[in-house]
């Protein structure tokens, strides 16, 4: 199955199950989503449980916000995550925030979907990767699927979790494919993943960043060292224990996300294992991520700004001291 | 626009309710000001003497099941609704007896068994909600009614037009309520929009069924809100209700309202809604002495339940992060 209908999957199978299920999102009904995500929904749902809408981020996710508190599951698409910056309002001060002001009172299960991720020339506002914005926010959860089978278990859990969850997919991800289970297996939320066993070095990486770590590793592993890869696919909540668990078997840490380095995802997990894993490590923690400037439109300059499986490569060797 | 000339005949008995409600209020912002002044109070307060009419205009008219999301100045529509004195005195004390379990405060006002979806203090930030509680009445087709308060400076912000246009294409069972009271903090109706003076025009554009009425006379409010409710209730799609009022006091407690004359002081004063009634219902001097002492010692018993109530420990301060 591949990863964009892994999504699709996981949308029908709880709209099936649930009236209570229903999206919103622009160009999602008879397009079937810009990314062909919502394909074949709106013929089957129809158009009360299939909204398209006008372009409004900010309207959509406040309804759906509403749609939320009266006990409903709305997913809302965000056909991309640079527009997730016009809703920010809605899903910071006020998804985020209703259960906690209400002090208890309230829930907000609302899903909202939306995608990023470089390496097709765009330019600078329709491929950044902003999980980072969003991790940083109490109260919200926050998923990023890397496979067929993690993108379809995760959405299960997150239209069914009782908070509001951000779920984060690739571009370069969706014509991937994988063997899934027949029946749609829940993955619970906060649970990372051991993608690759290793000996040496642990490379903790999210979305695009674990195929390219992937590649980094099967070179590497011609040249002797064995990596152990960890996509923690819930930023938020994060599986420390994970993380830090295969940390201490490797001693050796290199963290790598699409997304610009600095203030990142990984500055967060670097810190974790310092404070948790500080005296079984041998090297400092590496990270790996964009360059600091925003997307280039001109492919080379793109590709030299994202990160590359030879950048994780090169960190992977320098936790070695190899080179 | 519709003008609301006919009157639904109103029982003398309902409006000295009305006037009783009306006075609740008066007294109560009263008190916070004075215990606000007094250093009692953290935080800071907004209150809403000279916009009694509004509120309780359009609260007494919505029906049990109803619900609604205030704004900063959100104490009126709280008590309107039935939120007992002593829970939100107890709330702007900060203690766990609160409508909000000290988790809100005066700008964040919730109680969900009575309709209360919130205070919100960034201003159009609540409006989309009651969109999408609106759209999830419509999908269930229940007989209820999202009502989104807000005030003449929020009509400015984006999150009011894609909500105005998503209530209106969607046809969904939300109820706009406008309080106009020719403040937006310090700057006037004049100075932050063309139709100041006639809000109920902003509807026009998004081909919204508005009512305008006189916002200071509660038997009018009372019957545009009735007339706008049964509207939306009954599946004729949002209504955008303009109520012109007025604020008498500053934008929040302290404030020295260095932008505002003498005359326009003076004006506020002649158009008190609550003297407006008591003269139209010729009040003897026995009657309204019996009302300002029932009211007064409902007000005096919140302070002593405030005061009496339990302060949340430190700690507390970590839960109802998440559901």
């Amino acid at each position: 199955m591949q990863y964009r209908e892994a999504v699709n999957d996981a949308l029908a199978t709880a709209m099936r199950a649930d009236e209570d299920v229903f999206l919103m999102g622009e160009d999602i009904a008879e397009m079937g989503g810009s990314m062909g995500v919502t394909q074949g929904l709106f013929e089957e749902f129809g158009a009360e449980r299939v909204r398209n809408t006008p372009i409004s981020e900010m309207a959509i996710v406040g309804a759906g916000i509403g749609a939320a508190m009266q006990g409903m599951r709305p997913v809302v698409e965000i056909m991309y995550e640079d527009f997730l910056t016009l809703s920010l309002e809605q899903i910071v001060n006020q998804a985020a925030k209703h259960r906690y002001m209400s002090g208890g009172q309230l829930k907000v299960p609302l899903t909202i979907r939306t995608q990023g991720g470089a390496g097709w020339s765009p330019g600078a506002q329709h491929a950044q990767q902003l999980e980072a914005w969003l991790i940083h926010v109490p109260g919200l959860k926050v998923v990023f699927a890397s496979s067929p089978a993690d993108a379809r278990g995760l959405l299960w859990s997150s239209i069914y979790d009782d908070n509001p969850v951000i779920f984060f997919e690739h571009r370069l991800l969706y014509p991937i494919k994988e063997d899934v289970p027949e029946k749609l297996e829940p993955i619970p939320l906060g649970k990372a993943r051991v993608v690759r066993e290793g000996t040496d070095v642990t490379v903790i990486a999210t979305g695009p960043l674990v195929h390219r770590a992937l590649a980094a590793a099967e070179e590497a592993e011609a040249d002797g060292i064995s990596v152990e890869i960890v996509d923690p696919r819930t930023l938020q909540p994060l599986d420390e224990e994970t993380l830090v668990e295969s940390v201490k078997k490797t001693s050796r840490a290199v963290v790598a996300h699409e997304a610009v380095t600095r203030m990142g995802f990984g500055a967060e997990v670097a810190a974790v294992l310092q404070e948790k894993a500080f005296d079984w490590l041998d090297a400092p923690i590496e990270r790996v991520g964009a360059k600091f400037a925003p997307l280039a439109f001109a492919p080379a300059m793109e590709q030299f700004i994202i990160p590359q499986p030879a950048d994780v490569l090169a960190a992977v060797k320098k936790t070695l001291a190899r080179s | 626009m519709a003008k609301v000339e006919k009157k639904r005949s109103l029982s003398e008995e309902r409006l000295r309710d009305f006037l009783r409600e009306m006075l609740l209020i008066r007294r109560f912002e009263e008190k916070v000001e004075e215990r606000y002044r007094a250093g009692d109070l953290p935080g800071f307060l907004h209150v809403a003497i000279g916009q009694e009419a509004a509120e309780v205009g359009v609260c007494a008219a919505m029906d049990d099941g109803d619900v609604f999301g205030s704004t900063h100045r959100a104490h009126g529509h709280t008590l309107a609704r039935g939120t007992h004195p002593n829970a939100l005195m107890a709330e702007l004390y900060g203690k766990l007896e609160g409508c909000s379990h000290g988790y809100g405060g005066s700008m964040h006002l919730y109680d969900v068994e009575r309709g209360n979806l919130g205070a919100n203090a960034v201003v159009g930030g609540g409006i989309p909600s009651l969109v999408g509680a609106g759209l999830a009445f419509k999908l269930r087709d229940e007989p209820r009614v999202a009502v989104a308060f807000f005030g003449d400076g929020a009509t400015n912000t984006g999150t009011f037009h894609e909500s105005l246009n998503l209530a209106q294409l969607w046809k969904t069972k939300t109820l706009f309520v406008c309080e106009n009271n020719e403040w937006a903090e310090s700057t006037p109706g004049w100075q932050h929009s063309p139709v100041w003076d006639d809000m109920s025009k902003r509807a026009l554009a998004y081909d919204m069924h508005a009512i305008k009425v006189d916002g200071q006379d509660v038997e009018r409010v009372y019957a545009a809100a009735s007339e706008a409710l049964d509207h939306v209730r009954s599946g004729g799609g949002p209504v955008f209700l303009d109520l012109e009022t007025y604020r008498m006091h500053g934008h929040y407690i302290g404030d020295a309202q260095v932008y505002r004359s003498k005359e326009d002081r003076d004006e506020a004063a002649e158009r008190d809604p609550i003297v407006r009634l008591r003269e139209k219902l010729e009040l003897s001097s026995e009657d309204w002495e019996a009302l300002e002492e029932e009211v007064h010692e409902i007000v005096e018993a919140a302070v002593e339940f405030a005061k009496n109530g339990t302060d949340p420990q430190p700690e507390d301060a970590l839960k109802n992060v998440y559901a």
